[in-house]
């Protein structure tokens, strides 16, 4: 298996949707390739840095400004 | 004779409603008490989709109402079928957009314009991170590099990693909110991954290593 080859199949391999003899031929791969290792280990940081770190919170004084005006909206349509 | 139910028994699918759906049901009836609980439970993932696709703050609190609106407005179009929630993404993505589109007249906006490029289709950055990179940041400071790194990305990007990866909807869910196909948004979620694994390596890579690359 080629890196390219490893890479199309990584985000199956990341949700965890493999079959068992693809995945043994991609582990095969990840004992001789360091970078697809890396690269692996990276990518899934990656997807759980910006799973646990919200970026866009939304302030509670905004949040309920906003839910009033939606509902004052509601109550008259 | 019914006095127990047995606890093996697998629930019917028929029988099975989620609670949005009760709650959809009860806001049709003129509940609005009902349909203010389905605001505080996504109003902010609906302000997250904003702001990743406007980029504006303004812009994201006004698709934040209007997007709560026209769902109010056209409850009676839900189907049952689909998940509130998707439903409810899918009219604040096409607000989002609008908003994009006036800001940029006459610049094409769009989720479904094909993004033609190779970047992070091939990780060239190979150098291993470091084995806490949170730590080596504040919290503050680690937001902005997150924001910065993912505004980078074209917007069709964006919003199926966060539809995916943040939000955590299927692929065939984030397919249907976006309009797209399945093939589409895999090709999408792929290289958006890899080019913001590409660009925080520049955050979070190993320091102090060899210095030979
Ligand atoms: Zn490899």
């Amino acid at each position: 298996m080629t890196c390219t080859e490893f890479i199309a199949q990584l985000d199956d391999l990341l949700d965890n949707n493999v079959a068992a003899p693809l995945r043994a031929d991609l582990e095969e791969h990840l004992r001789g390739c360091e970078h697809c290792v890396i690269t692996l280990n990276t990518t899934r940081k990656t997807i759980e840095i910006y799973r646990s770190h919200e970026i866009y919170e939304l302030p509670g004084e905004l949040r309920d400004r906003l839910q009033k005006a939606i509902l004052a909206k509601c109550r008259k349509c | 004779m019914l006095a127990t139910m047995p606890e093996t028994e697998p629930l019917q699918s028929t029988g099975e409603i989620h609670p949005d759906i009760l709650l959809v049901n009860q806001a049709r009836a003129g509940d609005v008490a009902a349909f203010e609980k389905l605001v505080r439970q996504y109003d902010r993932q609906v302000f997250r989709i904003a702001q990743h696709i406007t980029q504006n703050r303004e812009d994201a609190e006004d698709v934040v109402q209007d997007a709560f609106l026209k769902a109010y407005e056209k409850l009676d179009q839900f189907q049952g079928n689909s998940k509130f929630y998707t439903w409810l993404v899918r009219i604040a993505v096409n607000e989002s957009l609008m908003r994009l589109r006036r800001r940029r007249t006459g610049k094409m906006v769009s989720i479904d314009e094909d993004v033609e490029t190779d970047e992070g289709s091939m990780p060239r950055d190979l150098a291993d991170w470091s084995p806490n990179p949170e730590a080596q940041y504040g919290q503050s400071e680690m937001a902005e590099i997150l924001r910065k790194t993912i505004q980078g990305l074209p917007p069709g990007f964006r919003v199926v990693f966060v539809l995916r990866d943040v939000d955590g909807l299927s692929t065939e869910e984030t397919a249907e909110t976006l309009g797209l196909s399945v093939p589409a948004v895999k090709s999408r979620l792929l290289r958006a991954r890899l080019q913001l694994r590409e660009r925080l390596s520049r955050y979070f890579r190993k320091k102090n290593g060899d210095g030979v690359k």
